[in-house]
């Protein structure tokens, strides 16, 4: 899932200062899974703009929605009657969610409610960590189906390097080494040898590198 | 500010505070009439909303009564509303609210008087910080 944590109150409530009539929406997908941008917490960024405003005395109508998914036009279009009666609209979906709004209702002020994050998934509950870089070329069954390029601080493809130690990447002790979970995993799948076999640089056309990347599978386009 | 009656309200789970509240009735001890009871199956159900709804609703204090860490009828119930608690004092900081106005407290069955202190303890203490709207 694509996993993102609530932007402070504080610079919300400063980017929707001017604007009494807002319109809170969240998103049923990744967001509502890690507990950031679901029907939940629309209701309770709604109940804290609510108090403050209050606190405050101002006058303010906050409006709840949320949808099936922001990042495809069809739940997007939900909102076409009712955007318009507000001045602002906080988006607590991914950054595509706060995009597509934008893109929809053009003449509509949209703010992000949410800073995203990574793709990645929970380990226990409340607990989120990294597995996918979205490079474009998945080669995780060479190392144990255990990705270098997002876990790797350095994205090796011939690892570990002398910062490993103890199991632990030196830039943090909370950060594993994947390559000492990489070198393990293929000892204990009687592989070890296939990690000598040195794997050429990287090409990074199919990640982010290469731009702006878009998708068209023809099969599936009316 | 002497004649301020804060409004307070207090979720009480209903295995070890309300039946602590029974026992302070037994003992005639009396609640003090600002303290509205919401009587919970456990205070773990008490989400975050929850906790802001009644100073969205105008209340100047609320405050969750649960029960002792170790004796939870459902194992971890007031350790997750001593969390949502803890997380709803940073969003009151976020608004400028001062955090105090909302706390947990432990319990258990038999503690009547404690029961009764506590309301009174969280009247007095809300009554120091002033009313939440100013008027």
């Amino acid at each position: 899932m694509i996993v993102a944590e609530p932007k402070p109150i504080k610079e919300l409530l400063e980017m929707v200062k001017d604007f009494n009539r807002i319109l809170v929406v969240g998103c049923k997908g990744c967001v509502t899974v890690c507990n950031v941008g679901g029907a939940k917490e629309v209701a309770i960024l709604a109940s804290s703009i609510r108090i403050s405003r209050k606190k405050m005395a101002q006058e303010i109508e906050v409006e709840e929605h949320t949808l099936e998914r922001q990042c495809d036009p069809e739940y997007v279009d939900e909102l076409k009657d009712m955007i318009g009666d507000y001045d602002a609209v906080i988006s607590i979906a991914c950054g595509v969610g706060p995009q597509f709004l934008s893109e929809r209702y053009p003449s509509s002020r949209i703010f992000p409610g949410v800073n995203t994050q990574f793709m990645g998934g929970a380990e226990e509950h409340g607990i989120w960590s990294e597995r996918c870089a979205g490079c474009g070329t998945c080669v995780v069954h060479y190392f144990g189906g255990l990705c270098p390029i997002a876990r790797c601080s350095k994205s090796l493809l011939n690892g570990p390097c002398g910062g490993s130690a103890n199991g632990k990447c030196e830039i943090s002790k909370d950060v594993e080494c994947i390559w000492d979970l990489i070198v393990r995993k293929m000892m204990e799948q009687d592989r070890l040898d296939e990690l000598i076999e040195f794997k050429p640089p990287k090409s990074w056309i199919t990640a982010r590198d290469g731009g702006p990347r878009r998708m068209i599978r023809e099969e599936l386009v009316k | 500010m002497n004649d301020f009656k804060p409004q307070i309200v207090a979720f009480c789970c209903s295995n070890c505070a309300s039946s602590a509240a029974n026992v302070a009735e037994g003992m005639k001890k009396a609640l003090p009439d600002n303290v509205k009871i919401i009587q919970i199956p456990c205070t773990g159900r008490v989400e975050i909303l929850h906790l802001l709804k009644p100073f969205e609703e105008g209340a100047d204090g609320v405050y969750v009564a649960g029960c002792q860490e170790d004796s939870c009828q459902y194992v971890s119930g007031i350790a997750k509303a001593t969390k949502r608690v803890t997380h709803v004092k940073k969003i009151l900081e976020e608004l400028s609210i001062e955090p105090d106005r909302i706390d947990v407290f432990n319990l258990s069955a038999g503690k009547g008087q404690e029961f009764v202190e506590v309301a009174y303890e969280m009247v007095n203490k809300v009554k120091e910080l002033g009313p939440f709207l100013q008027a």
